[in-house]
């Protein structure tokens, strides 16, 4: 079987896009991202537009036909996927199956979202809207499931308060070296452990930004980028998998059902071993999760992962160097685009595009989105033509 | 199985149930699903109101969304049902607990405010339980 390759990336800045809406931030990265691969509009067969909430945040629906048409990309066949803060990479895995089942010979995929036009409660309140009846009621967030689970697994394994602060600390780092992230700023450990609390145990650095932003990647049979790329790498494994919609039924709320299911399968249909893995995207939308992707992909046992981050693992200079675009925390996270943007890091630093993040030559890269509080999670493995 | 079916009345008392769902293979879960986890529709309920609880976990939110008590102190807890482990998020009536406390559930006639929120008021009730220590 053809294998599939992705032949061209973008990302809009990230960030507060005043006076922008997601039209106009799904044409940028949308046109940006054919003039990357040296692909016309007409050349596209499918297109996907992964978004959460378009309509609840915006009033704007029907955004693909939208998108096709400000491309010019018409008669293309369009879709709009949505799995929460997943749907990036729940597009990664439609767009790789469009081209895997010979649907589609060029696909696009746009994820985007625009959010910052409203209050930090209302869009609290739209991505909580995910949860069950019996948890919204209670007036649960996305945030205070993280301070939930965090309490718990800092009791459970004797890990520090302060190594949570660290992953801050260091994608705050990464991030000062990514011209699209929303912060480029560094913060020190006190100031992560001093900033107000949010959902105790974790405060308000212990959690991404409400952000405004599109990525875009364009898939096709790595047969037709042979001829029309100098460059490009390959979705060698992408697989999702769901765990319960009601948080508290899982019997261990540290561990990431849907992270373990879709890594087991990334790794088998890549042929891959998590120490294959030269450094990843995580979706640290709150520092927790970076610890629990970490052990559920593993990278560590179960009870470990914190330690990584003590050791220097995770750094861009460790050996494992984890969100080097600065992480969901600092580039910023609009909800749809932030799994298409994990893995536009990964395609940028497999090709050497990564400017001052670079890090030394790496062959293999994975990206893990997760939708909601592990509700549903994509993991997608990219590597080079090349890559052993 | 309506999402307003997570609290009940107990028709003989007239006293609101914190209804969890029993399955052939014994398991319980909070709330009910139209198959449980053995695939198998619920044959029975268990109204949790009348047993205590071991908080798993907790938390403080002060960034709440609207028509939400602000701070909102929450909890997982666990019920022991016949040796079954059911858990269950709820509202705290107080941030005074630690994990491994045992917790007791009360009524509240409504746990935020329906007409505040991006829910559709009518699609699910807003009555529940919160819990607080057992006093010894």
């Amino acid at each position: 079987m053809d294998r599939v390759a992705i032949v061209g990336a973008s990302m809009t800045p990230f960030g507060d896009r005043e006076g922008e809406w997601l039209r106009d931030l799904l044409a940028e990265a949308g046109a940006d991202c054919l003039d990357d691969a040296g692909v016309g509009a007409d050349a596209v067969d499918h297109l996907y537009v992964s978004n959460m909430a378009s309509g609840e945040l915006e009033g704007q629906t029907g955004v693909p036909n939208m998108l096709a048409h400000d491309l010019a990309a018409q008669p293309a066949y369009t879709a709009r996927i949505d799995q929460t803060s997943s749907s990036g990479g729940a597009g990664i895995y439609a767009a790789w199956q469009s081209i895997a089942s010979g649907a589609s010979e060029m696909t696009l995929l746009v994820g985007g979202e625009k959010m910052t036009h409203k209050t930090t409660g209302e869009a609290t309140d739209v991505i909580a809207s995910l949860t069950h009846p019996v948890e919204y009621k209670h007036g649960v967030t996305l945030p205070s499931f993280a301070g939930l689970t965090a309490r718990l697994y800092l009791e459970e394994y004797d890990a520090p308060r302060e190594s949570l602060g660290k992953v801050a600390v260091k994608n705050h780092r990464n991030g000062v070296d990514n011209p699209k992230a929303q912060f480029r700023k560094e913060v020190d450990l006190d100031t992560v452990l001093d900033s107000p609390i949010v959902a105790d145990p974790l405060r308000l650095y212990d959690f991404c930004p409400i952000t405004d932003g599109s990525a875009a990647l364009l898939f096709c049979p790595e047969s037709v980028a042979r001829e029309i790329a100098d460059e490009y790498v390959l979705v060698s494994g992408v697989a999702g998998a769901t765990d319960t919609h009601v948080v508290h039924e899982r019997a261990d709320p540290t561990t990431m059902r849907g992270v373990v299911e879709s890594s087991d399968q990334a790794y088998e249909m890549a042929d891959r071993e998590p120490e294959d893995v030269d450094f990843a995207e995580l979706h640290d939308m709150f520092t927790i999760l970076e610890f629990l992707q970490f052990e559920d992909l593993g990278f560590a046992e179960k009870g470990e992962g914190w330690k990584a981050i003590e050791s220097g693992r995770t750094e861009r200079d460790g050996d494992l160097p984890i969100n080097t675009s600065g992480g969901l925390k600092s580039k910023g996270h609009p909800l749809g685009a932030s799994g298409v943007a994990q893995a536009v890091e990964v395609y940028e630093q497999l090709l050497g595009e990564a400017g001052d993040r670079q890090l030394d030559d790496p062959e293999v890269g994975l990206a893990c989105n997760v939708g909601g509080f592990g509700n549903c999670v994509t993991t997608t493995i990219l590597e080079t033509p090349e890559a052993e | 199985m309506s999402d307003q079916t997570d609290t009940t009345s107990d028709e003989a008392s007239e006293e609101p149930a914190m209804t969890a769902y029993r399955y052939p293979d014994g398991s319980v879960t909070y709330p009910g699903h139209p198959r449980g986890p053995d695939g198998n529709e619920p044959v029975g309920t268990v109204d949790l109101s009348e047993y205590t609880a071991e908080v798993v976990t907790w938390t403080t939110s002060t960034a709440t969304p609207p028509g939400v008590r602000q701070p909102n102190h929450l909890a997982i807890v666990e019920f022991d049902v016949d040796g079954r482990p059911v858990r269950a998020l709820g509202q705290l009536e107080e941030g005074n607990v630690e994990i491994g406390d045992m917790v007791e559930p009360f009524h509240v006639d409504e746990l935020r405010d329906p007409e505040a929120g991006i829910r559709e008021p009518e699609s699910q009730a807003w009555d529940g339980f919160r819990f607080r220590p057992v006093e010894e």
